[in-house]
Protein backbone atom coordinates (compact mmCIF):
# COMPACT_ATOMS: atom_id res chain seq x y z
CA UNK A 1 0.00 0.00 0.00
CA UNK A 2 2.88 2.34 0.85
CA UNK A 3 6.27 1.86 -0.68
CA UNK A 4 9.20 4.20 -0.39
CA UNK A 5 12.40 3.85 -2.36
CA UNK A 6 15.73 5.51 -1.64
CA UNK A 7 14.08 8.37 0.16
CA UNK A 8 16.30 11.23 1.23
CA UNK A 9 14.85 14.05 3.28
CA UNK A 10 16.74 17.07 4.57
CA UNK A 11 15.88 20.06 6.72
CA UNK A 12 18.17 22.71 5.29
CA UNK A 13 21.68 21.40 5.68
CA UNK A 14 20.67 18.59 8.04
CA UNK A 15 19.95 15.33 6.27
CA UNK A 16 17.36 13.49 8.35
CA UNK A 17 16.86 10.44 6.12
CA UNK A 18 19.52 8.81 3.96
CA UNK A 19 18.08 6.80 1.09
CA UNK A 20 15.71 4.71 3.13
CA UNK A 21 13.36 2.15 1.60
CA UNK A 22 10.41 0.46 3.22
CA UNK A 23 7.15 -1.19 2.35
CA UNK A 24 3.82 -1.42 4.12
CA UNK A 25 1.44 -3.94 2.59
CA UNK A 26 -2.31 -3.52 2.66
CA UNK A 27 -3.80 -4.82 5.91
CA UNK A 28 -0.51 -4.78 7.79
CA UNK A 29 0.55 -3.07 10.97
CA UNK A 30 4.16 -2.05 10.56
CA UNK A 31 6.21 -0.45 13.30
CA UNK A 32 9.09 1.95 12.92
CA UNK A 33 11.37 1.92 15.92
CA UNK A 34 14.42 4.01 16.64
CA UNK A 35 15.94 6.41 19.11
CA UNK A 36 15.26 10.12 19.40
CA UNK A 37 16.04 12.00 16.25
CA UNK A 38 16.39 8.82 14.19
CA UNK A 39 14.01 10.21 11.60
CA UNK A 40 10.80 8.34 12.38
CA UNK A 41 8.52 11.37 12.37
CA UNK A 42 10.32 12.66 9.31
CA UNK A 43 9.49 9.43 7.49
CA UNK A 44 5.80 9.81 8.29
CA UNK A 45 5.81 13.48 7.32
CA UNK A 46 7.37 12.65 3.98
CA UNK A 47 4.82 9.93 3.26
CA UNK A 48 1.85 12.15 4.13
CA UNK A 49 3.17 14.99 2.02
CA UNK A 50 3.87 17.43 4.85
CA UNK A 51 7.46 17.73 3.71
CA UNK A 52 8.98 17.30 0.29
CA UNK A 53 11.73 14.73 -0.02
CA UNK A 54 15.02 15.77 -1.55
CA UNK A 55 15.19 12.62 -3.63
CA UNK A 56 13.67 9.18 -3.86
CA UNK A 57 10.21 7.95 -4.57
CA UNK A 58 7.01 7.44 -2.58
CA UNK A 59 4.34 5.12 -3.93
CA UNK A 60 0.84 4.95 -2.50
CA UNK A 61 -1.65 2.39 -3.76
CA UNK A 62 0.51 1.76 -6.76
CA UNK A 63 0.88 5.36 -7.91
CA UNK A 64 3.78 7.72 -7.50
CA UNK A 65 2.79 10.37 -4.95
CA UNK A 66 6.18 12.00 -4.43
CA UNK A 67 5.60 15.72 -3.92
CA UNK A 68 1.81 15.41 -3.77
CA UNK A 69 0.56 17.79 -1.05
CA UNK A 70 -0.96 16.41 2.15
CA UNK A 71 -4.51 17.53 1.48
CA UNK A 72 -4.68 15.54 -1.72
CA UNK A 73 -3.42 12.41 -0.03
CA UNK A 74 -6.04 12.69 2.70
CA UNK A 75 -8.64 12.64 -0.04
CA UNK A 76 -7.10 9.39 -1.26
CA UNK A 77 -7.44 7.72 2.12
CA UNK A 78 -4.08 8.43 3.73
CA UNK A 79 -4.36 9.92 7.18
CA UNK A 80 -1.56 11.16 9.40
CA UNK A 81 -1.94 11.51 13.14
CA UNK A 82 1.02 13.77 13.89
CA UNK A 83 3.38 13.58 16.85
CA UNK A 84 2.64 15.79 19.84
CA UNK A 85 -1.11 15.53 19.30
CA UNK A 86 -1.54 18.88 17.57
CA UNK A 87 -5.23 19.16 18.28
CA UNK A 88 -6.90 22.49 17.50
CA UNK A 89 -6.81 23.88 21.01
CA UNK A 90 -9.32 26.68 20.43
CA UNK A 91 -11.91 24.46 18.82
CA UNK A 92 -14.25 22.09 20.59
CA UNK A 93 -13.85 18.32 20.53
CA UNK A 94 -16.78 18.10 18.16
CA UNK A 95 -15.30 20.71 15.81
CA UNK A 96 -11.93 18.98 15.88
CA UNK A 97 -13.55 15.73 14.86
CA UNK A 98 -15.56 17.37 12.12
CA UNK A 99 -12.40 18.96 10.75
CA UNK A 100 -11.04 15.44 10.44
CA UNK A 101 -13.89 14.74 8.03
CA UNK A 102 -13.36 18.01 6.23
CA UNK A 103 -13.29 16.47 2.78
CA UNK A 104 -16.39 14.40 3.41
CA UNK A 105 -19.43 16.22 2.05
CA UNK A 106 -22.01 13.58 2.95
CA UNK A 107 -23.50 14.59 6.29
CA UNK A 108 -24.88 11.15 7.00
CA UNK A 109 -21.48 9.54 6.65
CA UNK A 110 -19.92 12.21 8.86
CA UNK A 111 -22.53 11.46 11.54
CA UNK A 112 -21.87 7.72 11.23
CA UNK A 113 -18.16 8.18 11.50
CA UNK A 114 -18.61 10.51 14.46
CA UNK A 115 -20.67 7.83 16.18
CA UNK A 116 -18.04 5.26 15.40
CA UNK A 117 -15.07 7.18 16.84
CA UNK A 118 -17.05 8.22 19.88
CA UNK A 119 -17.88 4.61 20.68
CA UNK A 120 -14.21 3.85 20.17
CA UNK A 121 -13.27 6.54 22.67
CA UNK A 122 -16.21 6.96 25.06
CA UNK A 123 -14.31 9.52 27.11
CA UNK A 124 -14.54 11.91 24.20
CA UNK A 125 -18.29 11.53 23.85
CA UNK A 126 -18.75 13.06 27.29
CA UNK A 127 -16.70 16.06 26.23
CA UNK A 128 -17.83 16.98 22.74
CA UNK A 129 -18.45 20.64 23.58
CA UNK A 130 -15.26 21.11 25.59
CA UNK A 131 -12.40 23.07 24.04
CA UNK A 132 -9.70 20.64 22.94
CA UNK A 133 -7.01 22.71 24.63
CA UNK A 134 -8.60 21.98 28.01
CA UNK A 135 -8.55 18.19 27.57
CA UNK A 136 -6.03 16.15 29.50
CA UNK A 137 -2.97 14.93 27.64
CA UNK A 138 -4.37 11.44 27.20
CA UNK A 139 -7.73 12.75 26.07
CA UNK A 140 -6.01 14.98 23.53
CA UNK A 141 -4.19 11.97 22.18
CA UNK A 142 -7.46 10.07 21.84
CA UNK A 143 -8.91 13.08 20.08
CA UNK A 144 -5.97 13.22 17.69
CA UNK A 145 -6.41 9.56 16.80
CA UNK A 146 -10.19 9.87 16.54
CA UNK A 147 -9.79 12.92 14.33
CA UNK A 148 -7.40 11.08 12.05
CA UNK A 149 -10.00 8.32 11.72
CA UNK A 150 -12.74 10.75 10.77
CA UNK A 151 -11.49 10.96 7.22
CA UNK A 152 -12.18 7.20 6.92
CA UNK A 153 -8.63 6.37 5.96
CA UNK A 154 -7.44 3.19 4.34
CA UNK A 155 -3.97 3.83 5.65
CA UNK A 156 -3.13 5.47 8.96
CA UNK A 157 0.23 6.93 9.91
CA UNK A 158 0.36 7.02 13.67
CA UNK A 159 3.14 8.94 15.41
CA UNK A 160 3.75 7.98 19.05
CA UNK A 161 0.18 7.42 20.20
CA UNK A 162 1.35 6.45 23.69
CA UNK A 163 3.33 9.62 24.35
CA UNK A 164 2.60 10.93 27.84
CA UNK A 165 -0.25 8.56 28.50
CA UNK A 166 -0.94 6.41 31.52
CA UNK A 167 -0.01 2.73 30.93
CA UNK A 168 -3.54 1.51 31.36
CA UNK A 169 -4.80 3.90 28.73
CA UNK A 170 -1.98 3.00 26.38
CA UNK A 171 -3.17 -0.55 26.54
CA UNK A 172 -6.69 0.51 25.64
CA UNK A 173 -5.52 2.70 22.77
CA UNK A 174 -3.43 -0.13 21.38
CA UNK A 175 -6.39 -2.48 21.66
CA UNK A 176 -8.36 -0.05 19.55
CA UNK A 177 -5.59 0.14 16.99
CA UNK A 178 -5.57 -3.63 16.65
CA UNK A 179 -9.35 -3.69 16.44
CA UNK A 180 -9.29 -1.15 13.60
CA UNK A 181 -6.79 -3.24 11.77
CA UNK A 182 -8.78 -6.45 12.23
CA UNK A 183 -12.29 -5.16 11.63
CA UNK A 184 -11.72 -2.49 9.03
CA UNK A 185 -8.61 -3.84 7.43
CA UNK A 186 -6.95 -0.51 8.20
CA UNK A 187 -3.31 -0.46 7.19
CA UNK A 188 -1.18 1.13 9.89
CA UNK A 189 2.34 2.48 9.96
CA UNK A 190 3.14 2.99 13.61
CA UNK A 191 5.94 4.95 15.23
CA UNK A 192 6.38 4.16 18.86
CA UNK A 193 8.92 4.64 21.63
CA UNK A 194 7.34 1.79 23.50
CA UNK A 195 8.83 -0.73 21.08
CA UNK A 196 7.82 -3.73 23.10
CA UNK A 197 4.16 -2.95 22.96
CA UNK A 198 4.32 -1.82 19.34
CA UNK A 199 6.03 -4.98 18.14
CA UNK A 200 3.51 -7.04 20.07
CA UNK A 201 0.68 -5.83 17.87
CA UNK A 202 2.66 -5.46 14.61
CA UNK A 203 3.22 -7.81 11.73
CA UNK A 204 6.59 -6.40 10.80
CA UNK A 205 9.00 -3.74 11.92
CA UNK A 206 11.87 -1.56 10.75
CA UNK A 207 14.66 -0.21 12.90
CA UNK A 208 15.81 3.29 12.03
CA UNK A 209 19.09 4.70 13.28
CA UNK A 210 20.32 8.21 12.46
CA UNK A 211 18.38 8.35 9.25
CA UNK A 212 19.16 4.86 7.99
CA UNK A 213 17.24 1.61 8.17
CA UNK A 214 19.55 -0.86 9.82
CA UNK A 215 17.18 -3.77 10.29
CA UNK A 216 13.84 -5.05 9.13
CA UNK A 217 12.06 -8.26 10.00
CA UNK A 218 8.89 -9.86 11.25
CA UNK A 219 7.83 -8.41 14.56
CA UNK A 220 8.43 -11.62 16.46
CA UNK A 221 11.91 -11.96 15.02
CA UNK A 222 12.76 -8.37 15.96
CA UNK A 223 11.56 -8.96 19.48
CA UNK A 224 13.87 -11.89 19.90
CA UNK A 225 16.82 -10.19 18.21
CA UNK A 226 19.43 -9.59 20.94
CA UNK A 227 20.63 -6.29 19.44
CA UNK A 228 17.11 -4.94 19.29
CA UNK A 229 16.43 -6.21 22.78
CA UNK A 230 19.43 -4.44 24.13
CA UNK A 231 18.92 -1.16 22.30
CA UNK A 232 15.15 -0.74 22.26
CA UNK A 233 13.40 -3.26 24.42
CA UNK A 234 15.29 -2.54 27.59
CA UNK A 235 16.27 -6.16 28.07
CA UNK B 1 -38.34 33.35 7.00
CA UNK B 2 -34.86 34.77 6.81
CA UNK B 3 -32.18 33.57 9.22
CA UNK B 4 -31.69 35.86 12.18
CA UNK B 5 -28.33 37.18 11.00
CA UNK B 6 -29.85 38.33 7.72
CA UNK B 7 -32.69 40.05 9.54
CA UNK B 8 -30.12 41.90 11.65
CA UNK B 9 -28.34 42.94 8.46
CA UNK B 10 -31.58 44.16 6.93
CA UNK B 11 -32.50 46.16 10.02
CA UNK B 12 -29.01 47.70 10.07
CA UNK B 13 -29.35 48.73 6.44
CA UNK B 14 -32.77 50.28 7.00
CA UNK B 15 -31.51 52.12 10.09
CA UNK B 16 -28.54 53.40 8.10
CA UNK B 17 -30.95 54.62 5.44
CA UNK B 18 -33.16 56.42 7.95
CA UNK B 19 -30.22 58.11 9.69
CA UNK B 20 -28.77 58.97 6.31
CA UNK B 21 -31.95 60.73 5.25
CA UNK B 22 -31.68 63.11 8.17
CA UNK B 23 -27.89 63.36 8.24
CA UNK B 24 -27.97 66.98 7.09
CA UNK B 25 -29.03 67.85 10.61
CA UNK B 26 -25.79 66.43 12.03
CA UNK B 27 -22.88 68.83 12.44
CA UNK B 28 -20.48 68.51 9.47
CA UNK B 29 -17.41 67.84 11.55
CA UNK B 30 -19.14 65.24 13.68
CA UNK B 31 -20.60 63.55 10.62
CA UNK B 32 -17.13 63.43 9.14
CA UNK B 33 -15.80 61.69 12.24
CA UNK B 34 -18.74 59.29 12.29
CA UNK B 35 -18.23 58.33 8.65
CA UNK B 36 -14.53 57.89 9.42
CA UNK B 37 -15.56 55.40 12.07
CA UNK B 38 -17.66 53.50 9.54
CA UNK B 39 -14.72 53.27 7.15
CA UNK B 40 -12.40 52.15 9.91
CA UNK B 41 -14.90 49.48 10.94
CA UNK B 42 -14.74 48.05 7.42
CA UNK B 43 -10.95 48.15 7.50
CA UNK B 44 -10.57 46.59 10.93
CA UNK B 45 -13.22 43.90 10.52
CA UNK B 46 -11.74 42.83 7.19
CA UNK B 47 -8.19 42.81 8.56
CA UNK B 48 -9.47 40.75 11.46
CA UNK B 49 -10.35 37.98 9.00
CA UNK B 50 -6.68 37.77 8.08
CA UNK B 51 -4.83 38.67 11.28
CA UNK B 52 -7.38 37.46 13.79
CA UNK B 53 -9.31 34.49 12.52
CA UNK B 54 -6.78 33.01 10.15
CA UNK B 55 -3.74 33.87 12.25
CA UNK B 56 -1.72 35.47 9.48
CA UNK B 57 -0.06 38.83 9.84
CA UNK B 58 -0.70 41.44 7.20
CA UNK B 59 0.87 44.88 7.46
CA UNK B 60 -0.39 46.21 4.16
CA UNK B 61 -4.06 46.93 4.63
CA UNK B 62 -3.61 50.64 3.83
CA UNK B 63 -2.10 49.55 0.52
CA UNK B 64 -5.29 47.73 -0.47
CA UNK B 65 -7.28 50.69 0.72
CA UNK B 66 -5.19 52.86 -1.62
CA UNK B 67 -5.83 50.54 -4.54
CA UNK B 68 -9.58 50.69 -3.91
CA UNK B 69 -9.53 54.44 -3.43
CA UNK B 70 -7.63 55.08 -6.63
CA UNK B 71 -9.64 52.56 -8.65
CA UNK B 72 -12.91 54.12 -7.50
CA UNK B 73 -11.53 57.64 -7.94
CA UNK B 74 -10.44 56.80 -11.46
CA UNK B 75 -14.03 55.93 -12.34
CA UNK B 76 -15.70 59.02 -10.92
CA UNK B 77 -12.96 61.61 -11.29
CA UNK B 78 -10.09 60.27 -13.35
CA UNK B 79 -10.16 58.94 -16.91
CA UNK B 80 -13.26 56.86 -16.17
CA UNK B 81 -15.30 59.98 -15.63
CA UNK B 82 -16.10 60.19 -19.34
CA UNK B 83 -17.80 56.84 -19.19
CA UNK B 84 -19.36 57.67 -15.86
CA UNK B 85 -20.98 60.83 -17.24
CA UNK B 86 -21.94 59.27 -20.54
CA UNK B 87 -23.92 56.52 -18.84
CA UNK B 88 -26.49 59.12 -17.88
CA UNK B 89 -27.41 57.21 -14.74
CA UNK B 90 -27.54 59.05 -11.47
CA UNK B 91 -24.29 59.02 -9.51
CA UNK B 92 -26.08 57.70 -6.46
CA UNK B 93 -27.07 54.65 -8.47
CA UNK B 94 -23.62 54.11 -9.92
CA UNK B 95 -21.72 54.62 -6.69
CA UNK B 96 -22.16 51.07 -5.33
CA UNK B 97 -20.74 49.73 -8.59
CA UNK B 98 -17.83 52.13 -8.30
CA UNK B 99 -17.16 50.87 -4.78
CA UNK B 100 -17.46 47.28 -5.94
CA UNK B 101 -14.98 47.94 -8.75
CA UNK B 102 -12.58 49.39 -6.19
CA UNK B 103 -12.98 46.33 -3.99
CA UNK B 104 -12.51 43.99 -6.91
CA UNK B 105 -9.32 45.74 -8.02
CA UNK B 106 -7.96 45.51 -4.49
CA UNK B 107 -8.90 41.82 -4.37
CA UNK B 108 -7.04 41.10 -7.61
CA UNK B 109 -3.98 42.92 -6.32
CA UNK B 110 -4.42 41.02 -3.05
CA UNK B 111 -4.33 37.74 -4.91
CA UNK B 112 -1.14 38.74 -6.72
CA UNK B 113 0.52 39.84 -3.48
CA UNK B 114 -0.80 37.09 -1.24
CA UNK B 115 -0.60 33.98 -3.38
CA UNK B 116 3.19 33.62 -3.49
CA UNK B 117 3.83 34.43 0.16
CA UNK B 118 0.87 32.51 1.60
CA UNK B 119 2.23 29.31 0.10
CA UNK B 120 4.97 29.48 2.68
CA UNK B 121 4.55 28.91 6.37
CA UNK B 122 5.96 31.53 8.67
CA UNK B 123 6.10 35.28 8.80
CA UNK B 124 6.70 35.95 5.14
CA UNK B 125 3.34 37.63 4.74
CA UNK B 126 4.26 40.39 7.19
CA UNK B 127 7.41 41.18 5.24
CA UNK B 128 5.78 40.99 1.83
CA UNK B 129 2.77 43.12 2.80
CA UNK B 130 5.05 45.63 4.47
CA UNK B 131 6.95 45.92 1.20
CA UNK B 132 3.74 46.02 -0.80
CA UNK B 133 2.45 48.99 1.21
CA UNK B 134 5.56 50.97 0.35
CA UNK B 135 5.72 49.86 -3.27
CA UNK B 136 2.11 50.75 -4.03
CA UNK B 137 2.78 54.21 -2.63
CA UNK B 138 5.79 54.70 -4.91
CA UNK B 139 3.89 53.37 -7.91
CA UNK B 140 0.98 55.75 -7.32
CA UNK B 141 3.37 58.66 -6.84
CA UNK B 142 4.73 58.00 -10.30
CA UNK B 143 1.53 57.62 -12.25
CA UNK B 144 0.94 61.06 -13.67
CA UNK B 145 -2.66 60.56 -14.82
CA UNK B 146 -3.58 59.62 -11.25
CA UNK B 147 -2.14 62.87 -10.01
CA UNK B 148 1.29 61.60 -9.03
CA UNK B 149 2.41 62.60 -5.58
CA UNK B 150 0.07 65.60 -5.67
CA UNK B 151 -2.80 63.14 -5.48
CA UNK B 152 -6.25 63.11 -6.99
CA UNK B 153 -8.42 66.12 -6.27
CA UNK B 154 -12.02 67.08 -6.83
CA UNK B 155 -13.50 63.70 -6.09
CA UNK B 156 -17.27 64.11 -5.72
CA UNK B 157 -18.64 63.44 -2.24
CA UNK B 158 -20.87 60.46 -2.84
CA UNK B 159 -20.10 58.82 0.48
CA UNK B 160 -23.28 59.22 2.47
CA UNK B 161 -24.09 57.80 5.85
CA UNK B 162 -26.08 55.07 4.16
CA UNK B 163 -23.32 53.85 1.84
CA UNK B 164 -20.74 54.05 4.58
CA UNK B 165 -22.61 52.17 7.28
CA UNK B 166 -24.44 50.01 4.77
CA UNK B 167 -21.05 48.81 3.57
CA UNK B 168 -19.88 48.42 7.18
CA UNK B 169 -22.95 46.31 7.99
CA UNK B 170 -22.37 44.15 4.93
CA UNK B 171 -18.71 43.73 5.86
CA UNK B 172 -19.56 42.63 9.39
CA UNK B 173 -22.24 40.31 8.08
CA UNK B 174 -19.90 38.81 5.47
CA UNK B 175 -17.12 38.33 8.01
CA UNK B 176 -19.52 36.80 10.48
CA UNK B 177 -21.08 34.46 7.94
CA UNK B 178 -17.69 33.43 6.62
CA UNK B 179 -16.27 32.65 10.03
CA UNK B 180 -19.32 30.61 10.99
CA UNK B 181 -19.30 28.56 7.82
CA UNK B 182 -17.36 25.40 7.04
CA UNK B 183 -14.84 27.68 5.42
CA UNK B 184 -14.51 29.58 8.69
CA UNK B 185 -13.76 26.43 10.60
CA UNK B 186 -10.91 26.02 8.14
CA UNK B 187 -9.69 29.55 8.96
CA UNK B 188 -9.72 28.81 12.68
CA UNK B 189 -7.92 25.52 12.14
CA UNK B 190 -5.20 27.23 10.13
CA UNK B 191 -4.80 29.82 12.87
CA UNK B 192 -4.67 27.13 15.52
CA UNK B 193 -2.20 24.76 13.94
CA UNK B 194 -1.23 24.90 10.32
CA UNK B 195 0.57 21.56 10.24
CA UNK B 196 -2.32 19.73 11.85
CA UNK B 197 -4.75 21.45 9.50
CA UNK B 198 -2.67 20.31 6.56
CA UNK B 199 -2.61 16.78 7.94
CA UNK B 200 -6.41 16.88 8.18
CA UNK B 201 -6.65 17.38 4.47
CA UNK B 202 -7.12 21.14 4.50
CA UNK B 203 -5.46 22.97 1.69
CA UNK B 204 -4.14 25.60 4.08
CA UNK B 205 -2.80 27.81 1.30
CA UNK B 206 -6.28 28.04 -0.16
CA UNK B 207 -7.84 29.10 3.13
CA UNK B 208 -5.19 31.69 3.77
CA UNK B 209 -5.65 33.11 0.29
CA UNK B 210 -9.44 33.22 0.60
CA UNK B 211 -9.18 35.12 3.89
CA UNK B 212 -6.52 37.44 2.53
CA UNK B 213 -8.28 38.26 -0.73
CA UNK B 214 -11.61 38.80 1.04
CA UNK B 215 -9.85 41.15 3.46
CA UNK B 216 -8.26 43.04 0.56
CA UNK B 217 -11.63 43.32 -1.18
CA UNK B 218 -13.27 45.05 1.75
CA UNK B 219 -10.23 47.27 2.29
CA UNK B 220 -10.72 48.35 -1.32
CA UNK B 221 -14.36 49.19 -0.60
CA UNK B 222 -13.23 51.24 2.39
CA UNK B 223 -10.77 53.03 0.11
CA UNK B 224 -13.52 53.97 -2.33
CA UNK B 225 -15.67 55.31 0.49
CA UNK B 226 -12.73 57.23 1.89
CA UNK B 227 -11.95 58.86 -1.46
CA UNK B 228 -15.54 59.98 -1.92
CA UNK B 229 -15.73 61.23 1.64
CA UNK B 230 -12.58 63.35 1.71
CA UNK B 231 -12.76 64.47 -1.91
CA UNK B 232 -9.00 64.23 -2.12
CA UNK B 233 -6.55 61.34 -1.98
CA UNK B 234 -2.79 61.19 -2.16
CA UNK B 235 -0.37 58.26 -1.95
CA UNK B 236 1.07 59.60 1.31
CA UNK B 237 -2.32 59.21 2.98
CA UNK B 238 -2.09 55.43 2.70
CA UNK B 239 1.22 54.93 4.41
CA UNK B 240 2.59 52.49 6.92
CA UNK B 241 1.10 54.50 9.77
CA UNK B 242 -2.39 53.91 8.43
CA UNK B 243 -1.73 50.15 8.21
CA UNK B 244 -0.45 50.12 11.75
CA UNK B 245 -3.48 52.07 12.91
CA UNK B 246 -5.73 49.30 11.58
CA UNK B 247 -3.54 46.59 13.10
CA UNK B 248 -3.78 48.35 16.46
CA UNK B 249 -7.56 48.42 16.21
CA UNK B 250 -7.66 44.70 15.56
CA UNK B 251 -5.28 43.88 18.40
CA UNK B 252 -6.99 46.26 20.79
CA UNK B 253 -10.35 44.75 19.95
CA UNK B 254 -9.03 41.28 20.58
CA UNK B 255 -7.97 39.37 17.50
CA UNK B 256 -10.67 37.15 16.17
CA UNK B 257 -13.60 38.98 17.77
CA UNK B 258 -16.09 41.06 15.84
CA UNK B 259 -17.73 43.14 18.56
CA UNK B 260 -14.50 43.99 20.36
CA UNK B 261 -12.99 45.22 17.12
CA UNK B 262 -15.92 47.51 16.42
CA UNK B 263 -15.67 49.01 19.91
CA UNK B 264 -11.92 49.48 19.50
CA UNK B 265 -12.46 51.26 16.20
CA UNK B 266 -14.90 53.73 17.72
CA UNK B 267 -12.62 54.39 20.65
CA UNK B 268 -9.44 54.77 18.62
CA UNK B 269 -10.99 56.90 15.91
CA UNK B 270 -12.31 59.32 18.52
CA UNK B 271 -9.02 59.20 20.42
CA UNK B 272 -7.02 59.93 17.30
CA UNK B 273 -9.30 62.89 16.56
CA UNK B 274 -8.62 64.21 20.06
CA UNK B 275 -4.88 63.66 19.58
CA UNK B 276 -4.84 65.58 16.32
CA UNK B 277 -3.32 68.60 18.09
CA UNK B 278 -0.26 66.55 18.95
CA UNK B 279 0.48 66.01 15.26
CA UNK B 280 3.34 63.62 14.75
CA UNK B 281 3.40 62.63 18.39
CA UNK B 282 0.16 60.81 17.80
CA UNK B 283 2.08 57.82 16.56
CA UNK B 284 4.10 57.75 19.77
CA UNK B 285 0.91 57.46 21.76
CA UNK B 286 -0.29 54.75 19.42
CA UNK B 287 2.93 52.77 19.74
CA UNK B 288 2.99 53.14 23.49
CA UNK B 289 -0.59 51.94 23.64
CA UNK B 290 0.23 48.92 21.52
CA UNK B 291 3.24 47.92 23.62
CA UNK B 292 1.35 48.40 26.85
CA UNK B 293 -1.47 46.28 25.54
CA UNK B 294 0.77 43.45 24.39
CA UNK B 295 2.30 43.34 27.84
CA UNK B 296 -0.83 43.57 29.92
CA UNK B 297 -3.66 42.18 27.85
CA UNK B 298 -2.42 40.03 25.00
CA UNK B 299 -5.98 38.81 24.52
CA UNK B 300 -7.18 42.32 23.67
CA UNK B 301 -8.82 45.08 25.61
CA UNK B 302 -12.43 44.28 24.97
CA UNK B 303 -12.58 40.57 25.55
CA UNK B 304 -14.78 40.13 28.51
CA UNK B 305 -15.35 36.49 27.70
CA UNK B 306 -13.50 33.82 25.78
CA UNK B 307 -13.76 34.04 22.02
CA UNK B 308 -15.89 30.99 21.90
CA UNK B 309 -17.90 29.51 24.65
CA UNK B 310 -16.56 26.40 26.25
CA UNK B 311 -18.78 24.25 28.35
CA UNK B 312 -16.85 22.84 31.23
CA UNK B 313 -17.62 19.75 33.19
N1 LIG C 1 11.75 21.20 11.23
C1 LIG C 1 13.00 20.74 11.39
N2 LIG C 1 14.07 21.53 11.11
C2 LIG C 1 15.33 21.08 11.25
N3 LIG C 1 15.64 19.85 11.66
C3 LIG C 1 14.64 19.01 11.95
C4 LIG C 1 13.27 19.41 11.84
N4 LIG C 1 12.50 18.37 12.21
C5 LIG C 1 13.33 17.38 12.54
N5 LIG C 1 14.63 17.74 12.39
C6 LIG C 1 15.80 16.91 12.63
O1 LIG C 1 15.70 15.74 11.85
C7 LIG C 1 16.12 14.61 12.58
C8 LIG C 1 15.02 13.57 12.63
O2 LIG C 1 13.93 14.10 13.36
P1 LIG C 1 12.58 13.30 13.61
O3 LIG C 1 11.60 14.23 14.19
O4 LIG C 1 12.20 12.61 12.37
O5 LIG C 1 13.05 12.24 14.70
P2 LIG C 1 12.23 11.11 15.43
O6 LIG C 1 12.84 9.82 15.06
O7 LIG C 1 10.79 11.29 15.20
O8 LIG C 1 12.58 11.43 16.95
P3 LIG C 1 11.67 11.38 18.27
O9 LIG C 1 11.63 9.96 18.69
O10 LIG C 1 12.44 12.18 19.26
O11 LIG C 1 10.35 11.95 17.94
C9 LIG C 1 16.52 15.14 13.96
O12 LIG C 1 17.90 15.26 13.97
C10 LIG C 1 15.85 16.47 14.06
O13 LIG C 1 16.61 17.34 14.84
MG1 LIG D 1 9.22 11.83 16.32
Amino acid sequence: MVEIRNLTVAYGAVTALHKISLTVNAGEIVTLIGGNGAGKSTTLRAISGLIRPRSGKIMYQGTDVTGVPAHELVARGLSHCPEGRLVFANLTVDENLRLGAYLQRDRKRIAEELDFVLTLFPRLSERTTQLAGTLSGGEQQMLAIARALMSQPRCLLLDEPSLGIAPLLVKSIFDQIVALNRTRGLTILLVEQNANLALEISHRGYVLETGRIILSDHAAALRSNPDVQEAYLGA
Amino acid sequence: MLPRSQIVLLISLITAGIISASSSRIDDYILDVILGIGINIILAVSLNLINGFTGQFSLGHAGFMAVGAYAAGTLTTGPGKVWFDASGASPALLFPFVLFAGGLTAAVVGLAVGAPSLRLKGDYLAIVTLGFGEIIKVILQNIEWLGGSRGMVGIPSYTSFFWCFGAAAVTIYAAWALVNSTLGRGFLAVADDEIAAEAMGLNTTRYKIIAFVTGAFFAGIAGGLYAHLKGYISPAGFDFNKSIEIVVMVILGGMGRHVGVVIAVVLLTVLSEKLRDFGDKRMIVYSALLILLMLTRPQGLFTWKPARKAITG
